[in-house]
């Protein structure tokens, strides 16, 4: 691509990315702003891949438009609901209360700080002489790594740890989500276009996700790419009013979301066992051990994003919806 | 061939630009969530043509994800909550 | 030659995304507009992706991007009808 119309291009999408982020941060309206939101989310992808980075791009594109999208609307709507009318008519208009306008500040220089962190690195960066030095050590060692993707090969072997710490922190937030207790009423069941769409998006993210997990090893993929567009599924079932969406029983749940970090602690204490270094893999063993880790790890990533979206612990199927205030039906363990 | 692609992911730039002006002004969620419909499917193209241009075949798997999921972002903004006021 | 047929499948598919987008910007309402961005749009990909398959001349690639275009046009089509429905009802409730 010629460099005049890469300029064009880069312009192009450089006014979109800050047009739609000021403009987010900017409307009153809190529906509006995630829209706007979701609409940054697709363009981020698009400047992700221009910068060749098609692993961030997948993960924006999975994560960044659709998931958060749908689970900030699905925040409006209860923080709507919580409010009475009268109060929601001021909302749009300017709350001056002291403590707003302090915090207003202090998130407004703390993003100003960052931004210019950032950009005295960036400056650093493009200023000093170009260091290969990652990128060669990187490649000298990609052939012993299991695999030949070298997102892969960082996350998953070089710096295993980094990714397992990760995944014991996403763990850690589904804790949090269950401590909020039972998850509120979900949706109204679908009306025959939804559901059309429902019948074939949610297999067709299923067999993406799969893909994507599979795809990781060898091309840009990886478990949490997968992991997000299956709980994109998840979301779609759970919109689409169905009791069922995939998430399994109480039980068989919890170990599927501990089995993310739990897998990967495993294959380190059996490794450190026999004699080798914590989670350093056999040469020859490496590529079936990463694979089996983000296996387990795709579905704990994938369950956590969709608890996340529920917003509480799912309940059992056949209890009847439950409203706030309400006494909450004694356990029935999942029948689903 | 190149140039032509080129020029063509300028063009599909352009249209979401377009987009833009009309997520910006459109009175109402409505206008606004159409107008991410046309970022997306302009995105698509985008990326689609850039795969082609750049030789990345990761890049039509970025295209593939960002339509299922623009599909689901659609799906969010009109799922209706049981006892909810939608 | 195959180089020929794909440049017109391109600019042809890029005719009707500027279409359709044009469309956004200057038709009155929210109907026609959806209306004109979903049918423009989804002829304009998938003469693009015509396009892209006659210039991949791989037949794995050229499926994938057809299932690409598939995708994008059982979704829109969806999408579009939740959305107006969802305008629908809006007015309906004021």
């Amino acid at each position: 691509m010629n460099s005049t119309s890469l300029l064009v291009f880069d312009v192009l999408l450089l006014v979109s990315i800050l047009s739609l982020a000021w403009a987010s941060l900017a409307t009153r309206d809190a529906r509006n702003s995630v829209i706007l939101f979701m609409a940054f989310g697709l363009v981020l992808a698009v400047a992700w891949s221009r910068l060749m980075a098609p692993d961030v791009a997948l993960a924006e594109a999975a994560i960044g438009s659709g998931l958060s999208g749908a689970l900030l609307l699905a925040a409006v709507y209860r923080s709507r609901g919580q409010q009475p009318a009268a109060q929601q008519q001021s909302t749009g208009e300017h709350n001056t209360s002291a403590a707003t306008v302090a915090a207003r500040w202090a998130v407004t220089l703390l993003s100003a700080a960052v931004a210019g962190v950032l950009a005295w690195a960036l400056l650093h960066a493009s200023g000093s002489a170009p260091h290969d030095t990652l990128p060669l050590a990187i490649a000298a060692n990609l052939d012993a790594s299991g695999v030949s993707n070298p997102v892969t090969a960082v996350l998953l072997n070089f710096r295993a740890y980094d990714t397992l710490l990760e995944l014991a922190v996403l763990l850690t937030a589904v804790l949090g989500i269950f401590a909020l207790g039972p998850a509120a009423a979900g949706y109204r069941p679908a009306g025959p276009v939804f559901a059309g769409l429902t019948r074939w998006l949610v297999p067709l993210l299923i067999l993406a996700a799969g893909y994507l997990l599979w795809a990781g090893a060898h091309a840009p993929g990886g478990a949490f790419q997968a992991g997000a567009t299956l709980a994109a599924a998840g979301v779609v079932l759970r919109l689409a009013g169905r009791q069922h969406i995939g998430l399994p029983a109480g039980g068989t749940l919890r170990v599927l979301i501990a089995a993310g970090a739990g897998v990967f602690l495993t294959v380190g204490l059996v490794l450190f066992m026999t004699g080798r270094p914590f989670l350093g893999y056999p040469t020859a063993w490496a590529g079936t051990l990463i694979l089996l880790i983000e296996s387990a790890a795709m579905l704990a990533i994938a369950a956590t994003l969709v608890l996340a979206f529920v917003g509480g612990r799912p309940q059992a199927a056949g209890t009847p919806a439950h409203t706030a205030g309400a006494k909450p039906v004694p356990g029935n363990p999942g029948k689903e | 061939m190149t140039e032509l692609l080129s020029l063509s992911v300028l063009a599909l730039m352009f249209c979401l630009s377009l987009g833009l002006v009309r997520i910006l002004l459109g009175p109402g969620a409505g206008n606004r969530m159409l107008a991410t419909q046309l970022i997306g499917t302009a995105g698509v193209g985008t990326l689609l043509l850039l795969g082609s241009l750049l030789e990345q075949p990761a890049l039509y798997d970025v295209a593939l994800i960002l339509a299922l999921l623009a599909a689901v972002a659609a799906a969010a903004f009109t799922g209706v909550r049981e006892g909810g006021d939608g | 030659m195959a180089d020929i047929l794909a440049a017109i499948l391109i600019l042809a598919g890029l005719f009707f995304y500027l279409a359709g987008s044009i469309g956004l910007l200057r038709l009155p309402d929210l109907y026609s507009r959806l209306h004109a961005l979903t049918k423009a749009d989804n002829l304009g990909l998938g003469l693009l992706v015509a396009g892209l398959a006659v210039h991949a001349q791989d037949l794995l690639t050229a499926l994938k991007l057809v299932l690409i275009w598939l995708a994008v046009l059982a979704a829109s089509a969806a999408s579009s009808h939740l959305i107006a429905q969802h305008a629908h009802r809006q007015e309906a409730e004021d």
